[in-house]
């Protein structure tokens, strides 16, 4: 379920070009609009979805998985700290759902990443995402499986 | 000069007429508006239609309130009014004194000059520091990209105009003239280059506002969730942090 964008509903402000944990998100060098460059790379977070401050971004649902006439959209209200879904069917049925945005405490529990240090070229061409691999706590680093391992008609 | 001034609204005419057949946004407009109506939960009336149409008019149009972003919308006022008074001013001086007798009042010069100056300030402020792939995605400040066309052409036509008005004020024939060309060079950029850059933007971006309000009032909200009602229950909201963490 890729991501898309309403051109005319976008200004361009980036909050989905920040927050895209695949960096597929960017601005549109003829419109300076947000577009997902990479929709086969889109694994449907919806984070810039509820980033968006213009709900301007919906996400198509495949047709073999939800057919066409459906709608999924979202709504966040960071300053009464809610997410807000409303799912319509086909049929016609419609479900409202109502949550917090988060549980844990902003700023101590989950990081700010402004705070930490603005990464060079090399971290930004580096395939490890933000605070890999210490945030995955894995003291030998990142697990390789050896290809002696691999089960019979495997190949790599 | 005169008929260069009319030679640029028609480019602004025949840009915009052509830019919306070729990218139908009329079309879908009008599509997209007769499904909202249709799709409502209730029917907007007369009175009200004018009402939400006022509204769009003075908060989203005249305010540039769909800007989520304080630092965006007051460089996007700045630049808007900075170039209606630009424009506005040279228009009034250029129609209304053109007798070689005539006076021009003193406030008309001095709000051609303010309105550049109001466009140049808004403009660079945005170039350097709002734009979105510089500011989030780390590019460098000096790439061009078509997008760019229009607030390029819109800065280069203030700040070769405020320049050439200098240099007429020191004397400098030879600059004075460069400069002047420079400025009609970037004028017909700005207004010929409309099918190819943002300038349809002050035409679309109203429409798109006044349906979204449409939406609102009809209650199909795009098929968006209104806006939660009990907010209390979850606590304390969070605030947004602006986005220049790339």
């Amino acid at each position: 379920m890729p991501t898309f964008v309403y051109m005319t509903r976008c200004d361009g402000c980036g909050h989905c070009v920040d927050i895209c944990p695949s960096d597929i998100m960017h601005i549109d060098k003829k419109y300076r609009r947000a577009v997902n460059i990479e929709p086969n790379m889109c694994w449907e977070c919806y984070s810039c979805v509820k980033a968006c401050p213009q709900n301007a971004i919906d996400a198509r649902g495949y047709a073999d998985f939800a057919p066409l006439g459906h709608s999924v959209r979202v709504r966040r209200e960071e300053e009464k700290g809610t997410i807000s879904w409303r799912i319509k069917f086909r049929d016609g049925r419609e479900k409202n759902f109502v949550s917090p945005i988060t549980t844990q405490p902003w700023g101590e529990k989950i990081p700010r990443l402004a705070d930490f240090a603005v990464p060079d070229n090399e971290a930004l061409e580096n395939q490890l995402l933000c605070h890999e691999p210490d945030a995955l706590n894995i003291e030998t680093g990142l697990p390789t499986i050896e290809k002696s391992k691999f089960k019979q008609g495997v190949y790599y | 000069m005169q008929t260069f001034l009319i030679v640029m609204i028609l480019l602004v005419l025949a840009g915009t007429i052509f830019d919306v057949i070729h990218k139908k946004s009329a079309r879908y407009f009008f599509q997209n508006m007769k499904k909202t109506k249709s799709a409502g939960d209730r029917q907007i009336g007369g009175s009200e239609a004018a009402r939400i149409a006022l509204a769009t008019a003075a908060h989203d149009v005249l305010a540039s309130g769909e800007f989520c972003n304080a630092r965006r919308r007051i460089a996007h006022l700045l630049t808007m009014y900075g170039f209606i008074l630009f424009v506005a001013s040279t228009s009034i001086m250029i129609f209304g004194y053109t007798d070689s007798g005539s006076v021009t009042p003193a406030i008309l010069p001095l709000l051609w000059h303010l309105g550049a100056l109001m466009v140049c300030v808004g403009g660079y402020w945005f170039w350097f520091f709002i734009r979105v792939d510089v500011a989030a995605e780390g590019n460098s400040p000096f790439r061009l990209m078509l997008a760019d066309l229009f607030v390029i052409s819109l800065l280069a036509c203030t700040t070769f105009a405020l320049i050439w008005s200098f240099a007429l004020s020191a004397g400098g024939v030879f600059l004075s003239w460069f400069f002047f060309l420079l400025f009609i060079a970037s004028a017909l950029a700005l207004f010929g280059g409309v099918p190819w850059s943002k300038f349809a933007h002050m035409f679309f971006k109203p429409a798109a506002a006044y349906e979204k309000r449409i939406s609102e009032a009809n209650g199909t909200w795009n098929n968006l969730p209104e806006p939660a009602d009990k907010p209390a229950q979850f606590g304390l909201g969070i605030k947004r942090q602006l986005p220049r963490q790339y």
